[in-house]
């Protein structure tokens, strides 16, 4: 499981988190809610050590996270796959190199047909043919890349996935695979996922909780229909948009 | 004030980088697929342009010599001048500011782009260190194909010198190969490899530090070429100042 707890960043004299807690139970899917810029990725690179806290602390499975460093961390970022919000595929690599990547580093020995299984298999998950193996990056649509990088962080089974706007970019198809990839995820193998989204809808398919990020706090937390009822004024306008639309 | 606080802050980075470096190339996995790569990069990238400049350099520098040495009827002492030259001093030092401006300057936009694009954040989130990764295989192709670089230099320059001396300046063939037997030795060789290894060593590790701390987008990324080519080719010479000091001061 992964615990926030009192976790404070500043960035020069910019506060972007003031005292953010909250439990992300083993096997469940925690998807965090919050307008452009309210800190959700400055948030999510806090769980995998990408930032280091002003103050409070990160645990991961009882591991204090955000007291590791350099070999340490490394090792303990094994449990995790990360999809990043500009998707961050190394466009040194083709597809086949940057989905494989992951498998390779963990299983060095790995067979290379087992390994093209693997990559062609992922890929499928996202809706993306064998065609794309031999691709550049930068041959791809924006939705694509995010995809490729949908497969590269799953591709080697981790056991927590944070995804930043997973679905963003992508049309409604898609982000209904991507929801139902993240739900299967969660059923068959137990994953624990922490998802940032703009996407309301999407947002309360796949949540067991969620919290909406604003003015550096939590302003609401808890199941989605707990968080509907909230009485916080920015929540209750966040989601009354969004609601009065459907 | 602030200006010089942030040079010995850089300075210190740049230290502690290197030490970071050090410690993960010693740490299995060995990636040798990764490290040949990048001794062909930075071989195909250098390899032309060192050839080409060591050339005109040995061809200089004959020149220079038939004409100082020819007041004292020295001019037979030209070969031996050139090869000591080159290979004690012009061949490292040259071939290093060649390797700065064309492989240097590409691996600190190379890494500065995977810093700025979160390719490097990307690397670490799989759990792989990207000093180990990234960093590591650069400078140790470096180290290693710098003294390469600088023979290639130094052959090329002593080829050049002895075209323009031999058929130019008409000095005999025969006193100009002796004299460079009889004066060129192996500590000078020596001497001059080490400088070829130093200055590889030197010149990757402060490419791959910018590159790796650049920060604020493309432009961060074009001041931190900038700020790796200038370093480099100061540090070439300080280093080398220091080398030669060590060696014969
Ligand atoms: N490395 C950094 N240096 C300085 N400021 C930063 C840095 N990273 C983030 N910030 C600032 O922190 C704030 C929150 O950024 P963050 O990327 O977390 O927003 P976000 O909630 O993910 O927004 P979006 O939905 O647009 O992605 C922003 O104001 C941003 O300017
Ligand atoms: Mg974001």
């Amino acid at each position: 499981m992964i615990r926030i707890s009192g976790l404070s960043k500043a960035f020069g004299d910019k506060e972007v988190l003031r005292g953010i807690s909250l439990d992300v139970e083993e096997g469940t899917t925690f998807v965090v809610l919050g307008a452009s810029g309210s800190g959700k990725t400055v948030l999510l690179k806090h769980v995998i050590g990408l930032l280091k806290p002003d103050a409070g602390t990160v645990h991961v499975d009882g591991m204090e996270i955000s007291a590791l460093s350099g070999r340490a961390l490394t090792e303990a970022r094994r449990v995790f796959g990360m999809v990043f919000q500009g998707a961050a595929l190394f466009d040194s690599m083709t597809v086949f190199d940057n989905v494989a990547f992951p498998v390779r580093e963990r299983e060095r020995r790995i067979p290379h047909d087992e390994l093209l299984a693997r990559v062609i298999e992922s890929l499928r998950v996202v809706d993306l043919g064998e065609d794309v193996l031999d691709e550049w990056p930068s041959q791809l649509s924006g939705g694509m890349r995010k995809r490729v990088s949908l497969a590269r962080a799953l591709v080697a089974n981790p056991k927590i996935v944070l995804y930043d706007e997973p679905t963003t970019g992508l049309d409604p198809i898609t982000t209904n695979s991507v929801d139902s990839m993240i739900d299967q995820a969660k059923h068959r193998r137990g994953v624990t996922s922490m998802v940032i989204s703009h996407d309301i809808a999407s947002a309360f398919r796949v949540a067991d909780r969620l919290a909406v990020l604003y003015d550096g706090r939590i302003a609401a937390q808890g199941t989605p229909e707990e968080v509907r009822r909230s009485d916080d004024p920015y929540v209750q306008r966040f989601l009354s948009l969004w609601f009065e639309k459907q | 004030m602030g200006r010089i606080r942030a040079v010995f802050e850089d300075f210190g980075g740049q230290v502690l980088f290197a030490g970071e470096t050090l410690a993960w190339a010693v740490r299995p996995p060995f990636r040798l697929e990764l490290l040949l790569h990048q001794a062909a990069a930075i071989g195909v990238g250098s390899t032309f342009i060192v050839a080409v400049t060591g050339l005109f350099s040995g061809m200089v520098l004959a020149l220079q010599g038939n004409y100082a040495m020819r007041q004292f009827g020295a001019e037979g002492y030209v070969g031996g001048f050139v090869a000591i030259s080159l290979v004690r001093e012009l061949g490292p030092v040259f071939t290093a500011l060649m390797v700065t401006g064309r492989s240097g300057s590409a691996i600190t936009t190379e890494l500065g782009t995977m810093r700025v694009t979160e390719q490097i954040d990307a690397m670490e989130s799989m759990a792989v260190n990207p000093v180990h990764y990234l960093v590591v295989p650069r400078v140790v192709a470096a180290t290693l194909m710098m003294p390469i670089l600088s023979v290639v230099f130094s052959a090329m320059g002593y080829l050049g010198g002895y075209l323009i001396g031999v058929y130019v300046s008409l000095i005999p063939p025969g006193p100009y190969l002796d004299h460079t037997k009889s004066m060129l030795d192996v500590p000078d060789m020596t001497h001059g490899l080490s400088k070829a290894v130093m200055f590889g060593a030197v010149v990757s590790l402060i490419a791959t530090y910018r590159g790796y701390s650049a920060s604020g987008g493309a432009r961060g990324v074009g001041d931190a070429t900038t700020q790796a080519v200038v370093w480099s080719s100061v540090a070439i010479l300080v280093v080398d100042y220091l080398l030669t000091f060590i060696s014969i001061g």
